[in-house]
């Protein structure tokens, strides 16, 4: 097995398979321990622009990878997107949000690195997933010149063949000769990207899961009963 | 209707010292662990003042409580999709500065120190970065009798309508003091506020209380409770309020902040309301009208017909009892001498208080002050702590109640001063504050002498409740079958097999011989 087999063929697995299962456990064993973590009590000016910022990049970027990279080819073709439309969309909106993030990114870093409470009351974890997310995200930022290279020259091929790559793992088939043809750049975001699906539950990350719609339907109060109900 | 008890409290201030037995019992007890130095479940602070943390009482600040939107009530901090806007950061929530920035002593100093002209000194560390204090410049009662400037304490939003200046000169200077703890409200703006759903109200005693497990660091419940009295725990990440001491309150015994009250001034007791009235009486129009409202809310344990509908909802006999002779009902319904702390927050608070008479003995003995027929008792006119002020705290501003109540309260003195005294029963002195002599003589036996028993009306819960076969319950405590004690809240498991929580492994089915046994074995 050579190293790309390796990273792109088997490490996916591992990554998902830690990231489900992971989180499996980690909620049902440590529930106590599954929080988004504020530190808001410290700090919030920063916060305030830091933050914000960051949560709408990192949806946005989410909602936009998912959507590029597990639809299907044929049904964007289908519904009418031209490869030359989806990559300049891809793009577009990856610069935005990438920026958007980014800025969110570094303003929560530097708040983490230098204020004195936020770093005083930081676990290793806690700054190790940030540094992780920054790096991903900026070798992300990094690949778009290279996309807009290929966008002028009207090839496609890249983006599709990441597309692909990423369905053939999630039909269980993983085919990394997709990727021979990919560029370095763009294997090291997948690699970094991959490892934070590796990282999330053993960080506060798992905060994500929580995601707390449920609330716009719930009653304002709640009363529970330890008793059982007689029948 | 629907009947539900809530366990609550009264506090009399009358009595009250000052003097923070109930704030470092309770300290000891739940928060002297690490990120909630901060943390006061129970704080006592001197009024006038801005409290702990600062201004909490200005909603226009805080967005605490709820306010009424088109006559429906919704939370002051915005509705529920604002709430999950906020979610990235809540522009409402205090900062630690806020509270104070907790400390302690480098102690080992005095110790370490080599032979020293001087003496040694221990010098304050900060617990939150362990970085040296050149100077404390805020605590948790900071305003300790009066401590500060009037122009900082005056910044006391229950001055509103009121010209403030005048009791910052030394001659008309007033002071109260103010326990705070949790107020198990009927309609609590935390729980409402709550995203993940983790804060709750239990149906058999009122308590409010924050499922750990389930809490998940919004921290929306921190600026929704208007008396701010929840709090961030910044080492868990996680939401922690006065539990009610309800372990002790499960068995029958008064809350820890109750219980050392050196003053006598803390009464615990069962209420009993009308769930369904909520939304209705929590949102009347008009402020002035929530305190009439919240007594409308009560329900009287004598009356026939709230007797059978709380046979219907399960409330125990036991707890019909203690309503009945709960000492709150009393202060609140019977005497009407008890209020609810800021009811204009709409939360319908659980703790009461009677507010303060401030005497001046000295007044009276050189004929300075008016006094009651007695010659002795001040009147009302002469008390130095102005009723609007009274009325901000505990009626939204109006003082009738309050001037009512006080009244009655300078009769009973003046009623069992001419008594025990003059030994001669003046009658005449109750009439005009529509007191009956058994009434007073109740209310003396409550309020002045305060025995524990009478003070603490608590019944306890009834376990077996909890067991569909309470039989099989006995001898099941202490061994279990693995992690029985530290299990979570759901019942939802990936190792189902180890995870039966306690109240459930206690099945009659599983020792019966024909059962089968969790781990599939035929017994």
């Amino acid at each position: 097995m050579n190293l790309s087999n390796l990273l792109f063929g088997v490490y996916p697995y591992i990554a998902l398979t830690t990231f489900i299962v992971g989180s499996l456990i980690r909620f049902d064993r440590e529930q106590y321990t599954w929080k988004a973590d504020s530190s808001q009590i410290f700090e919030k000016e920063q916060l305030q622009k830091g933050s914000i910022l960051f949560h709408i990049g990192v949806l946005a970027l989410f909602m936009g990878h998912f959507a590029g990279l597990v639809i299907p080819h044929n049904w964007f073709l289908a519904m009418g997107v031209s490869d030359m439309m989806h990559q300049v969309v891809a793009i577009s909106a990856g610069a935005a949000f990438g920026s958007i993030c980014m800025m969110g990114g570094v303003i929560l870093w530097k708040r983490r690195m230098y204020h004195p409470r936020v770093r005083a009351n930081s676990r290793f974890m806690d700054i190790f997933i940030l540094d992780w997310i920054l790096v991903t995200l900026g070798v992300g930022l990094l690949t778009i010149p290279v996309s807009i290279y290929h966008a002028f020259s009207g090839d496609a091929s890249v983006m599709v063949a990441l597309a692909e790559w990423v369905q053939s793992m999630l039909a269980l088939n993983s085919q990394p000769e997709y990727l021979a043809g990919v560029g370095f750049i763009y294997k090291l975001h997948l690699f970094l990207g991959m490892s934070v699906f590796f990282l999330f539950p053993f960080s506060r990350l798992v905060h994500v899961w929580s995601m707390p719609l449920g609330y716009m339907f719930r009653p304002y109060q709640i009363v529970r009963t330890k008793f059982v109900k007689q029948r | 209707m629907k009947v539900r008890a809530n366990f609550s409290l009264v506090m009399n201030l009358d009595k009250c010292i000052g003097c923070h037995t109930c704030s470092v019992t309770c300290k000891n007890v739940w928060t002297n662990r690490k990120g909630v130095e901060y943390a006061w479940f129970n704080n006592v602070e001197t009024k006038p003042g801005i409290g702990y943390p600062k201004n909490w009482e200005d909603q226009e600040k805080w967005n605490g409580g709820w306010e009424l939107h088109g006559g429906k009530l919704q939370l002051k901090s915005g509705n529920r999709l604002n709430i999950l806007k906020n979610i990235f950061m809540n522009p409402n929530m205090p900062t630690i500065d806020d509270y104070y920035e907790p400390f302690t002593y480098d102690y080992a100093t005095l110790q370490n120190s080599e032979l020293v002209e001087a003496i040694p000194t221990a010098r304050p560390r900060s617990l939150i970065d362990g970085q040296r204090m050149e100077k404390i410049e805020w605590g948790p009662n900071w305003e300790d009798d009066l401590g500060g400037k009037f122009k900082h304490r005056g910044a006391d939003v229950n001055f509103s309508d009121m010209e403030k200046q005048v009791y910052g000169e030394f001659e008309q200077t007033f002071l109260m003091y103010l326990p705070r703890m949790c107020n198990h409200c009927i309609n609590p703006s935390c729980v409402a506020s709550c995203p993940s759903g983790s804060l709750y109200k239990r149906e058999e005693d009122g308590i409010v209380l924050v499922d750990q497990d389930k809490c998940r660091s919004w921290r929306m419940c921190i600026s929704a409770c208007p008396y701010k009295k929840m709090f961030y725990n910044w080492e868990s990440g996680k939401a922690e309020k006065c539990t009610g001491c309800y372990p002790r309150v499960e068995s029958g015994l008064p809350t820890v902040c109750s219980e050392s009250c050196v003053g006598r001034i803390r009464y615990n007791g069962v209420m009993l309301y009308d769930a369904d009235r909520i939304s209705e009486l929590a949102a009347v129009e008009n402020d002035q009208d929530l305190y009439q409202a919240q007594l409308d809310i009560f329900l009287d344990p004598n009356d026939p017909e709230v007797i059978k509908q709380a046979k219907e909802d399960g409330i125990p006999e036991s707890w019909m009892e203690a309503a009945r002779l709960s000492p709150i009902r009393k202060l609140i319904v019977d005497w009407k001498v008890a209020f609810p702390l800021h009811p204009e927050f709409r939360t319908m608070p659980m703790v009461w208080y009677v507010p303060p008479l401030s005497p001046v003995q000295s007044q009276i003995d050189q004929g300075n002050l008016s006094t009651m027929a007695d010659g002795a008792t001040p009147s009302i006119e002469t008390l130095r702590l102005p009723m609007k002020y009274l009325a901000n705290m505990f009626t939204a501003g109006d003082e009738k109640p309050i001037v009512a109540a006080l009244k009655r309260m300078i009769a009973m003195r003046s009623f069992y001063r001419s008594k025990l005294v003059e030994g001669k029963i003046d009658l005449a002195v109750l009439e005009e504050v529509g007191l009956s002599e058994d009434q007073v003589n109740e209310m003396y036996r409550y309020m002045a002498i305060a025995n524990y028993e009478d003070r603490f009306v608590i019944p306890t819960s009834h376990e077996e409740l909890r067991q569909e076969d309470f039989h099989s319950f006995q001898g099941q405590n202490g061994f279990s079958f693995g992690n029985d004690g530290c299990s979570i809240s759901d019942n939802a498991s990936l190792f189902p097999d180890k995870r039966k929580k306690t109240a459930d492994n206690l099945e009659f089915v599983r020792y019966h011989p024909a059962a089968k046994r969790s781990d599939g074995e035929v017994a």
